[in-house]
């Protein structure tokens, strides 16, 4: 009886434990979420529809997919490496190095916009003047490419961008700004999973004769995985709702350089409040979808380890 | 993690690189066809929506070809910071001469003259400010002295992040002088008792307006003259406008950014599409909007709803942008100074 | 220390990390830097110490600081209720704790405000609660000016208000952190140290909190370093007063509305460097704790 008592609570304890649960939840996340639905669909589901199949903020959507398709596998690889780094060797300037890979978090979103203005802004270190004079050479390789008849098609898009190679208030800029603030995500999830997971089975491998490669396909990766889904599953949802950093690089040229986000921002001043909800609850969904998706996956490869 | 998850998660690494190249492609075709980018400011949405159709229409029919006409908005400040930093807006809209006038000083994106290039100070329409309060007045305001009663909520954007608010805040400044007859202490004392009675300070004038009509907070609610009018449509039977005894003339000035659009070869077409904003057909559309027309004959038809008030102006009474810029917003100004002296 | 390297992978993960660290942060910031050097010593401090500037990162860090921990006492609550227990809709809620990150930030913003605001499903009862205070104990100085504000807008529109949309920003970088940890805490050491005669309440202070610490103290990090610069939420739901509700974040914008690059420039690195102390300090107690256990 003890012994049940130490490993679980009695059920007073758990109903009360949850019950507080629900409580912090509706009110912190419940209530919100409900206020963006019923607002959304306060002039009924057409109005809510039509409001995601318009033009711009179909070209929302998609910018937005594509900036989450490229900053969130990037940050991946770089989060895997940085958490390894981190969790298996020991070395001068350790904690220094954690904290710099914080330090985005810390990064007011404005900030994170106005360091890429101060790099390739018209009156920054790389202006695009300067960026036309230093792409010079690949432009003219991309448009002799895309002047082949065979496999031009291919070089178009990257021959037009090298000749006027526009990163702020163009796509390549929110694309950045993106990875910028969604940089720590991954890494910051994995470091103390790692850290408590300790180095002992990689070593044990290293003594059986395995190679890094394979000990990390095969001993630590199966044992990360959760945690670096849910840190991909971050990454992924944060990518999707920034709005502060990408806001500042954007220009908010409609149909071309809105996200979601500033599409959302954009309603909401038009007084189309139903649309920018329904544009809200579109990123809310993608949220839960994500987590759905996160479940299957789970179910599939069976459950995590306890 | 087994391998089928690796492929997915590679595959879909994958497309999102192909993705990008797509997507490169469209707007590289979309430079190459003539379009405007014009970068304005953020009251003006709905009426430059109308502007650019009215304007697409009339050049089909006497130069064939589809144009196209890009829209940006945001604060007016924010606006010009933009395009300073590199966004190549081929025109600019924005709420005061100052805006246009860092463009020239910050990055000489334009000629230092460029408001005298265009009839009327470059500004095709004017708007004021007025009060926007609760429908039937409930706490009776009538002029700016009744601003500062104890108990009224009056809800402005804050000066040092909005354009609009810059001018709520120089018409009252104007009034107060006028009122106390520049008696400058009074007039201190006049606007510290006002922003006493500002429970919140938007950093945009949408967001107050949202404030006010939406989220239902104070009493008055300064506001651009097409503001007050929106909310009246947008919340019908809520808010009603009051004319104060004196308010400004404000002159959002429009210009052609030389330097972007010479590169993009549209000088032309961005000088023909300002100028398209002294028509009779723009004209009409600025007074739909409740801008005020410039031209007299038009401007007499929306008199009724756009009555004529007595105004000061920047120029007259302020000198000019520049130096209103320096006494009242700029760090240590006055506006700092109500908050600072406690 | 060479015991330490006998996993493979050392250079390649270091030289990867190092790169990408310095081209996506490191180069970056080196540009704000730059620009706020170029002010000298006398201007940064004299920006840095104007009154509003102080009140604001007061205000910033302070609330941060207060947000991030109740986010720790709520992130573990429901972590361990998610973790630990089975219930219906268990599921619906666990997606649900990354709402905050996939709404967008102003949205977030809007949406409290309503709720919280006078009018709102929360806010209507905070505001007669805050009334029927006012009335009964008539409370003078700082907490009347708040009681007076609570009771005028609800929680919307002063510091309780930035609190609210903090701790709504921070709570799911608590849960996300801990929840993997927790997860992976097998029931063998309870099991043990039931056993052994302690009860739960033990187990849980001796045993499995000191296995949570690390997470936790980087749960509290991540909310407390994303709070410092929130900036999308906060200004619908602060009031944006000087002095009073103003974060620090907004005066950045402020400066380059006026066009002052280097101001702004000098503030964000001044938070920076704040920012960056606090993480470091942070990072070398989790070190030390880390030390310990082993």
């Amino acid at each position: 009886m003890a012994n049940l008592q130490a490993t679980t609570e009695s059920k007073p304890v758990r109903a009360l434990l949850i019950g507080l649960a629900l409580i912090v939840l509706s009110l912190f996340l419940f209530l919100p979420l409900l206020a963006v639905f019923a607002e959304a669909l306060r002039r009924g589901w057409e109005v809510f529809f039509a409001s995601l199949t318009e033009d711009a903020a179909r070209s929302a959507i998609k910018l937005t997919l594509l900036t989450a398709g490229i900053a969130v596998p990037l940050n991946t690889l770089f989060g895997l490496s940085a958490a390894w780094l981190v969790t298996k060797y020991r070395f001068k300037g350790r904690a220094f190095l954690i904290s710099l890979i914080d330090l985005p978090f810390a990064v007011s979103p404005v900030i994170a916009g106005l360091v890429w203005i101060m790099i390739f802004g018209a009156k920054g270190w790389l202006p695009p003047s300067r960026m036309t004079e230093l792409l010079a050479p690949l432009a003219a390789l991309a448009a002799q490419a895309a002047s082949n008849e065979s496999i031009g098609g291919l070089f178009e898009g990257a021959a037009a961008w090298l000749a006027d190679p526009k990163i702020v208030f163009a796509v390549p800029g929110i694309i950045i700004a993106t990875v910028f603030v969604t940089f720590p995500f991954v890494a910051r999830e994995l470091i103390p999973l790692m850290e408590s997971q300790g180095s002992d089975q990689e070593e044990a491998a290293v003594t059986l004769g395995a190679g890094g490669w394979r000990i990390f396909w095969r001993v630590t990766l199966p044992n990360i995985k959760w945690g670096l889904l849910y840190g991909v599953l971050l990454c992924n949802a944060r990518a999707m709702g920034e709005f502060g950093a990408v806001s500042v690089v954007s220009g908010h040229i409609r149909g071309q350089t809105n996200t979601l986000p500033l599409h959302i921002e954009v309603l909401y001043n038009e007084y189309q409040f139903s649309a920018a909800f329904a544009c809200a609850t579109l990123l809310a969904l993608l949220a839960l979808l994500t987590l759905g998706l996160k479940s299957v996956v789970e179910q599939l490869s069976g459950p995590p380890q306890n | 993690m087994n391998p089928a998850l690796i492929t997915v998660l590679l595959a879909t690494s994958i497309l999102a690189l192909t993705a990008c190249k797509k997507t490169a492609l469209p707007s590289a075709e979309r430079q190459a066809a003539v379009s405007l980018l014009n970068v304005s400011y953020d009251p003006t949405r709905e009426f430059y929506v109308d502007i650019n159709e009215a304007f697409k229409k009339q050049w089909q029919a006497k130069h064939g070809g589809s144009i196209e006409i890009k829209q940006s908005h945001g604060g007016s400040g924010k606006q010009a910071r933009s395009v300073i930093d590199g966004l190549e807006a081929d025109v600019v809209t924005l709420a005061l001469a100052g805006d246009i006038d860092v463009l020239h000083k910050e990055a000489g994106l334009l000629e230092k003259d460029w408001q005298s290039q265009l009839a009327y100070h470059s500004a095709p329409y004017t708007s004021t400010i007025v009060f926007g309060v609760r429908r039937g007045n409930p706490k009776g305001i009538k002029d700016w002295g009744d601003l500062v009663h104890p108990g009224v909520q009056v809800i402005t954007p804050n000066p040092k992040t909005s354009g609009g608010a810059r001018w709520n805040y120089l018409a009252a400044w104007a009034w107060a002088e006028n009122f106390f007859s520049k008696d400058e202490a009074k007039v201190l004392e006049y606007m510290k008792n006002l922003f006493k009675n500002v429970p919140v300070l938007d950093t945009g004038a949408r967001g107050s307006t949202s404030t006010f009509a939406q989220r239902k907070i104070g009493d008055v609610f300064l506001s651009w003259e097409n503001e007050a009018y929106l909310i009246e449509k947008e919340f019908p039977g809520q808010t009603q406008v009051i004319y104060p005894s004196l308010s400004i003339l404000a002159e959002p000035p429009v210009a052609v950014v030389a330097k972007n659009a010479k590169k993009h070869g549209t000088t032309a077409l961005a000088q023909v599409y300002l100028q398209f904003l002294y028509t009779d057909e723009a004209q009409l559309l600025a007074g739909k909007h409740f801008y005020r027309p410039r031209n007299p004959q038009i401007a007499e038809k929306f008199l009724v709803q756009l009555p004529a008030i007595p105004m000061v102006t920047i120029d007259a009474d302020f000198g000019s942008w520049g130096q209103a810029q320096k006494t009242h917003f700029d760090d240590g100004g006055t506006f700092d100074q109500i908050y600072s002296a406690k | 220390m060479s015991k330490r390297r006998i996993i493979p992978g050392f250079g390649l993960s270091m030289g990867f990390t190092i790169t990408y660290l310095s081209l996506i942060i490191l180069l970056p910031l080196a540009a704000l830097f730059l620009n706020a050097a170029g002010v000298g010593w006398a201007e940064w401090r004299s920006i840095l110490g104007s009154p509003r500037i102080i009140a604001a990162a007061r205000l910033t860090f302070g609330l941060s600081a207060v947000a991030a921990a109740v986010s720790v006492v709520l992130g573990l609550l429901v972590t361990w209720v998610l973790v630990r227990y089975h219930f219906p809709g268990k599921k619906l809620l666990d997606s649900m704790v990354d709402l905050p990150f996939a709404l967008p930030t102003a949205v977030a913003g809007i949406t409290l405000t309503a709720i919280y605001g006078k009018t709102g499903w929360i806010g209507c009862h905070i505001a007669s609660a805050a009334a029927w205070i006012k009335t009964t104990w008539q409370p003078t100085g700082w907490l009347g000016d708040q009681v007076n504000s609570w009771a005028d807008f609800g929680a919307a529109y002063s510091p309780l208000g930035i609190f609210i949309a903090l701790t709504f920003i921070g709570f799911p970088f608590v849960v996300r952190t801990l929840q993997p940890v927790m997860e992976d805490l097998g029931h063998e050491i309870e099991e043990a140290a039931a056993t052994l005669g302690a009860g739960r309440w033990t187990v849980f202070l001796r045993v499995i909190l000191p296995l949570l610490t690390p997470a936790l103290i980087t749960g509290f990090t991540l909310a407390f370093a994303r709070a410092i610069g929130e900036y999308g939420s906060v200004i619908f739901i602060s009031g944006n007063l000087p002095m009073k509700t103003e974060i620090l974040p907004l005066l950045i914008i402020s400066q380059l509305e006026q066009f002052n690059f280097k101001a702004a420039a000098v503030i964000a690195s001044g938070m920076l460097v704040v920012s960056f102390l606090l993480l470091f300090i942070i990072n070398l107690l989790q070190r030390r704790l880390d030390w310990q256990n082993r």
